[in-house]
């Protein structure tokens, strides 16, 4: 509309030009065509990977894609600066010193980005791009012969790459299981705070009761343990007994939920958020008293039962389910009550049961990623379930975006991979992570990636030449 | 329970009350005027307490060096004054980066923020005064009186006294000044005031101020009772007095004064006639079915305005 614009590119728009020249060449690529990239890349890692590493002076294969590396770099030199700033009258005589350590520390950061372009950005968009036609081809067929086989193989895909991908190193398995958790936490907390509008602090809470549900029944039934007494059942049948502990997680969680429901459906926003928030203290003190599932001290020893694959499964119903949830017309009620109670209790909206469902189906969620929790960990004790994990599930969900199931996954990655990430800054870490949230805060109220709709099908489908049918 | 034990224990939590209180109507105060949750307010009374030990070993400093002889109370009085004046400043800027650019988003945004602010001050205060735990210094000598059986510190009576006359003047400065006019404007409209010539940014900033203010002042009256200053002690704190704030009414002043007592009062009787650990768990469940059947707090009017999301 300004008369500037049609002139003068604006920042924004030369930063656009920039992306759409990057993206250009990948504009065809259909999900298919990354994923393969993607697989070629792990498995490149998976074999030449320690050769390459050690090629360009690392011990090991990196980690988290070099990034904790580059802190550590960074925090080295930091640590090395204020000793340098210490002693005000050595400072000259350091000097040459504290340059060469940088210099010498820098000198590594090429080998890691190398590394990083070599195994992974040149092999994905390689692939990516070579394959176009033939991953367009197979993706087209699979789609038009059952859409459901091409949703199939597309987890399959992303489940296989993600195992590869673990395979390196105990320390990535243990981050992908705890993100894949939390992806099931903030969708489940994105359903209550998200779509339906609340700002419900008892997260925690319910985690808490799912974890300890899903515990008591995992190391009561199967495991000898100093609290809970001898095994009744062998520890065999502990695998495929463990989804009914999980339920039985949830479904106390979803009790509890009724404990702030109830109150829900008379008290709205900053009242709803003390219920929520005395209920989380009054579950976590409860724990702390429970002096048969072991107080303060916790509750371990559960068996290693969420392995990769039962993680990631849980993960994939949990998204199927809450993303049909929120698009389903109960889930279309949510938005409804979130933008105008009485406006929808008068287009025929039972909110009442709308609040309830929502409260309890989004706790049952949380209940049994909280059992997944105490299982990845195998241990819980109620102090987990505090103030700190509130700030942490808030900051996914508000991170990621609201009423958007891709914000979750986002916000969810993001925050745990960064909590990793930035975790050679030690201390400083925690004046990051908060100002970089402030900032998306500030710049994007609703988060990254909000108010959208998630379509798994529509997402795997071909991509066509633009103009051609869609 | 003997009656000594009752009025020990009522003592007590007028005490504990007070800090309540005097957090809670920082918390009110934002709340009633700018309807955001300032979760960063917790953090403040942390930051105050720290000001004023840093105050109070300056004063002392100077005292010794310049060899005046200031009687104690004096010098806790200006540590008061100082310290409210710097934390209000700290207040202004919180609300200056994290709530002003925020005060159309939506509500939950500006929590977020909040939430941030108070981990930065926390992490901010770790890196630059270590992990070692300060002490306060010993600016009145504690005397005890037993009357009736009770035993009454002098400084039990101070901070009640000191509460209690701070909240006295707040309410006089909101009720009888313009400024404390426009504030209540504010909080009765929040859209159409301003279009009235009532500055928003700098109401917003005078209620970060005094709610700051009140704060340092609880946190220092609470190091001089318990005189060990730590990074984080101002999280549990700062969310019990949330609850406060909550339970007293949408921005009610008397709300929160009364609910800040009422929480101090909760917590010592629950911990005077059950175990200990179990405090949290039957104070937090008296607070929900309070607010179960108040739903808008004890003082508070009926929450008409819309969740802005």
């Amino acid at each position: 509309m300004a008369v500037t614009s049609d002139t003068l590119p604006t920042n924004r728009e030369r930063v656009g030009t920039l992306a759409a020249r990057i993206s250009e060449p990948f504009v065809l690529v259909p999900i298919l065509g990354w994923l393969v990239g993607a697989l070629v890349a792990v498995l490149l890692e998976q074999f030449i990977g320690l050769p390459i590493a050690r090629a360009f002076g690392m011990v090991r294969i990196p980690a988290l894609f070099g990034i904790l590396i580059f802190f550590e770099i960074l925090s080295e030199i930091f640590v090395a600066f204020v000793e340098l700033l210490q002693v005000p009258s050595m400072i000259l005589m350091q000097l040459p010193d504290f340059l060469l350590f940088t210099l010498e520390n820098l000198a590594k950061l090429p080998g890691v980005i190398l590394y990083v372009l070599l195994i992974y950005i040149l092999p994905i968009s390689l692939v990516a791009r070579l394959t176009v036609s033939p991953s367009n081809w197979v993706a087209g067929k699979l789609f038009n012969f059952r859409s459901w086989l091409s949703v199939l193989l597309h987890i399959a895909l992303m489940y296989l790459i993600l195992h590869i991908w673990t395979d390196v190193t105990d320390y990535r398995l243990l981050v992908a299981r705890l993100i894949l958790v939390s992806v099931i936490i903030t969708l489940s907390l994105n359903v209550i705070n998200g779509y339906m509008g609340e700002f419900s602090c008892s997260h925690p809470g319910f985690i808490a009761l799912g974890a300890y549900g899903a515990s008591v029944f995992t190391v009561g039934l199967f495991v000898n343990d100093n609290v809970l007494g001898t095994a009744l059942l062998p520890e065999t049948l502990a695998r495929f007994m463990f989804p009914i502990g999980l339920i039985l997680g949830g479904l106390i969680a979803s009790l509890g939920a009724i404990l702030v429901a109830i109150p829900s459906f008379n008290t709205r926003g900053d009242y709803l958020a003390i219920i929520s928030l005395a209920f989380m203290f009054m579950v976590k003190s409860l724990f702390e008293n429970l002096e048969v599932f072991g107080g303060p001290r916790g509750l371990g020893g559960q068996p290693d039962l969420a392995t990769l694959p039962t993680v990631f499964f849980w993960t994939i119903v949990g998204i199927w389910i809450m993303n049909n949830f929120v698009r389903s017309t109960l889930g279309k009620a949510l938005n409804a009550v979130r933008d105008g109670e009485t406006a929808a209790d008068a287009m025929t909206v039972n909110t009442r049961r709308t609040k309830f469902t929502a409260f309890l189906f989004g706790a049952f969620w949380a209940g049994v990623a909280g059992g997944l929790f105490a299982h990845v960990i195998r241990y819980v004790n109620p102090g987990t379930f505090g103030l700190q994990m509130l700030a942490e599930v808030l900051a996914m969900v508000y991170f990621g975006g609201l009423n958007s199931v891709q914000g979750s996954i986002v916000g969810a990655t993001s925050i745990q991979l960064l909590g990793e990430a930035l975790r050679p800054l030690e201390i400083y870490k925690w004046l990051v992570i908060p100002l970089l949230l402030i900032i998306v805060m500030i710049r994007r109220p609703t988060g990254l990636i909000s108010f959208t709709k998630f379509d798994f099908t529509s997402l795997i489908k071909p991509k066509k030449e633009p103009g051609g049918e869609v | 329970m003997s009656l000594e034990g009752f009025l020990q224990n009522i003592v007590n939590s007028l005490q504990l009350g007070s800090f309540y209180a005097l957090i809670a109507l920082g918390y009110s105060m934002v709340y009633g005027v700018l309807l955001l949750f300032n979760f960063a307010h917790g953090d403040i009374f942390m930051v105050g307490a720290y000001i004023g030990l840093f105050v109070a070993t300056a004063i002392l400093a100077l005292v010794a060096l310049t060899s005046i002889v200031l009687p104690g109370w004096l010098i806790l009085v200006l540590t008061i004054l100082a310290a409210m004046l710097l934390t209000s400043f700290v207040g202004i800027t919180v609300e200056r980066i994290g709530y002003r650019p925020l005060r159309n988003a939506p509500r939950a945004s500006a929590a977020i923020t909040g939430l941030m602010i108070g981990i930065i001050l926390e992490t901010g205060n770790l890196i630059i005064l270590g992990a070692e735990n300060y002490s306060f210094p010993a600016l009145i000598e504690t005397s005890t009186y037993q009357i009736a059986g009770v035993s009454i510190t002098n400084k039990k009576i101070m901070i009640v006294v000191v509460a209690l006359l701070l909240m006295l003047a707040l309410h006089q400065f909101v009720q009888r000044t313009k400024w404390g006019m426009a504030m209540r404007a504010t909080a009765y409209d929040f859209a159409v005031v301003p279009l009235m010539g009532v500055p928003l940014n700098q109401i917003a900033a005078l209620t970060f101020a005094l709610g700051s203010g009140l704060a340092a002042s609880a946190g220092i009256l609470f190091s001089l009772a318990y005189p060990v200053l730590s990074p984080y002690m101002g999280i549990t704190f700062g969310w019990k007095a949330f609850v406060a704030a909550i339970l007293g009414g949408r921005g009610s002043i008397l709300g929160a004064a009364v609910a800040g007592f009422m929480l101090g009062f909760i917590e010592i009787f629950v911990a005077a006639f059950f175990p200990s650990t179990l405090r949290d768990l039957i104070a937090y469940s008296i607070i929900l079915v309070i607010l179960v059947f108040r739903p808008h707090g004890l003082f508070g009017e009926a929450y008409t305005a819309q969740l802005r999301l």
